[in-house]
């Protein structure tokens, strides 16, 4: 039972992963960036939810609302200022830019005053219940992170599969050159896809603020979902939520049943692994360059 | 303007071009072993690090600047490095020993890293290289029967056979030998087939091939060097601090590295010791410009970060060639005067070209 209950608890924090690595995962399959940020997206988020529903003091659901809108803004903003005047420039130059994003965000938060330097708690409806199901424990908060990735998937997913926009995207990524010989508006589809993934961010750390606190700091985590999006394979969609599955799971086992220290380089030693045997991920497409 | 003529391959390849460059690097040189007797005790200390983040820049510099393979856990090396020379040092090996010590095991370190770098490419190799940094900071933290663990270590003043060195212009010269040394070798390596080799793979690794370039072997060996390069750097890091804790050595330091390059100048020499002062002063500047700034914005604590984040996204998008870059800039523009062109340097722009398919 004991089992069960920990791997319930690591899935969770898998989807909070998984959402992440998601955002990696779109931003790279449109742009081939990779945007070191992410986790600072959702740390902005978390902000930005604690911010409406403390300060400004809305409704729990409008500020949720509020924090989606303002976070897509965000992204399409970010894409448009500073991603877009260097495209085609090295990707070394690219990640750079996105780690001082990063830092930019980060140090921006600290210095807000008196709320920068703490932590914070985001008061949710759901704060705190506690469902027993013979002898396994389910807090409200993790079944409300493994219930709203799901749905958020299946949206995606509908996204991706019906919608003109998400066909589009998905022809942007296999070959930007001839989506845009089509007519499909490139530069106008990586600035959605940027908004896309902050949503996505803003999603998780929305998720995440009720389970650890909400702080400056909580976007390391992002660093730990890029072991979950290689696991997965980086192309691909399904693989960043799978990645994170694993990683999560892995994580909370290794937690429970390894000597102390194993926890925190879980993810790490799983992703050297991975790597080694097999580079391109679960899900990762198998591509060979031809001179 | 300066025309040189050249008349042999010995010419092309030597390292002091013309005049010139003999002049004002002599001045340097002079000015640097003045330095302790110019320099008060702060600003010494101060131009130590410069020099010790120096190495560890030319390490990354040869990586990622060089032969294109970025690293994100090169502070990994660094704190292999560093304890290293702390733990040999305690067990009263003469410093020079356990500094070879600590470059070699870096660099053995740098191997074992180097190779999943053969498979993967590009930001699978970043990632890879981030877990491996997180993984040997997790090691320093644990093992602490012989790191102290997260207590930390203490290392000693630099000590041979009963002689030490604890004056801080005795270490500075320590320091100054290293740097030079560490300089001449890269800038000599790159200009070996060895070197020419790195640079071809950097620009091209399907090309680098066709040439008869053994991939795997070189991307090892600019691991290794780099490794052991910025292991040396940790060697007299340990020493500078006399401290040693594993969170010196997390993913922030990897990342200070990463801007150092970045902002000195990926792919010049020059270019790491540039970074190296910008990441030693900013911190210098960012305190005396507190004082002008209103309290709320002045006193704030992440203040720091933001300036160095918007530093580095301003450089990536305005002068992708960094500090070095700039004063290239600054050089033609003097030496032209006054038909220097607005786009002499201009970035190409190119079609956004595929990672993918590597």
């Amino acid at each position: 039972m004991q089992f069960v209950q920990l791997v319930i608890s690591g899935v969770a924090l898998g989807c909070i992963y998984g959402l992440i690595a998601l955002g990696f995962v779109l931003i790279y399959k449109a742009t081939e960036t990779v945007n070191f940020a992410q986790g600072e997206l959702m740390m902005l988020g978390a902000f930005c939810g604690l911010a409406g529903s403390t300060l400004l003091g809305f409704p729990f659901w409008v500020s949720v609302l509020g924090t989606l809108a303002a976070m897509a803004l965000f992204g399409v903003l970010t894409e448009r200022l500073v991603i877009r005047p260097i495209l085609g420039q090295p990707a070394f130059s690219i990640v750079m830019l996105t780690i001082g994003i990063g830092y930019v965000a980060r140090g921006a938060i600290t210095m807000i005053p008196t709320i920068g330097t703490e932590t914070h708690t985001l008061p949710v409806p759901y704060k705190d219940q506690v469902w027993r199901l013979g002898e396994l424990v389910l807090s409200a908060e993790q079944v409300v992170v493994i219930g709203v990735t799901a749905v958020l998937c299946a949206l995606l997913y509908a996204m991706f599969r019906f919608t003109r926009l998400g066909i589009a995207m998905q022809a942007a990524s296999q070959n930007q050159l001839a989506a845009y010989y089509m007519g499909i508006p490139v530069k106008r589809l990586n600035g959605l896809v940027w908004g896309l993934a902050a949503l996505v961010a803003a999603i998780a750390g929305l998720l995440l603020a009720p389970i650890t606190f909400v702080y400056a700091n909580m976007g390391f985590i992002g660093l730990k979902a890029f072991p979950a999006a290689v696991v997965g394979g980086f192309g691909s969609l399904p693989g960043a939520i799978v990645g994170g599955l694993i990683i999560g799971v892995v994580e909370s086992l290794a937690g429970f049943y390894l000597p102390e220290g194993f926890k925190d380089t879980a993810a790490y030693i799983v992703v050297l692994v991975m790597l080694m045997v097999k580079p391109n991920g679960l899900f990762g497409e198998k591509l060979r360059k031809k001179v | 303007m300066r025309f040189i003529f050249k008349t042999s391959y010995a010419q092309d390849i030597r390292l002091a071009k013309h005049g010139g460059h003999v002049f004002w690097y002599g001045l340097l040189a002079v000015g640097l072993l003045l330095a302790p007797w110019l320099l008060d005790e702060y600003w010494l200390a101060q131009l130590t690090f410069v020099l010790i983040y120096a190495i560890a820049g030319l390490g990354l510099m040869l990586l990622a600047g060089f032969t294109g393979q970025f690293s994100l856990g090169h502070a990994a090396f660094l704190g292999v490095g560093a304890y290293t020379q702390a733990i040999l040092t305690n067990a009263g090996w003469p410093f020079p020993l356990a500094m070879l010590c600590a470059a070699v095991l870096a660099a053995a370190v740098g191997v074992v890293v180097g190779l999943p770098a053969l498979r993967v490419k590009g930001i699978y190799l970043g990632i890879a290289t981030l877990a491996f940094g997180f993984i040997v900071e997790e090691v320093l933290a644990r093992w602490e029967s012989l790191t102290g663990g997260n207590a930390g270590l203490m290392a000693g003043a630099p000590a041979m056979f009963g002689w030490t060195i604890d004056s801080s212009a005795g270490f500075y010269a320590i320091c100054l030998i290293t740097a030079v040394l560490a300089t001449l070798g890269t800038l000599n390596l790159l200009r070996t087939p060895t070197g020419r080799a790195f640079i071809a793979i950097r620009d091209s690794e399907i090309s680098a091939q066709s040439m008869g370039i053994h991939l795997a072997r070189y991307k090892t060996l600019a691991f290794a060097l780099s490794a052991a390069l910025a292991g040396l750097a940790g060697a007299l890091y340990a020493h500078k601090l006399q401290f040693l804790s594993p969170d010196q050595f997390n993913i922030l330091q990897s990342i200070d590295l990463l801007l150092l390059v970045v902002i000195g100048g990926l792919g010049s020499v020059h270019g790491a010791f540039l970074g190296a002062i910008f990441l030693i002063a900013m911190p210098q500047l960012i305190a005396l410009g507190k004082d002008y700034l209103p309290e709320a914005i002045g006193q704030a604590p992440g203040l720091q970060a933001v300036v160095y984040g918007a530093v580095l996204i301003a450089f990536v998008l305005f002068e992708p060639m960094g500090l070095y870059g700039r004063w290239l800039k600054i050089r033609t523009w003097l030496q032209l005067f006054p038909f220097y062109r607005q786009g002499m340097f201009k970035r190409q722009k190119s079609f956004q070209k595929s990672d993918r398919l590597k």
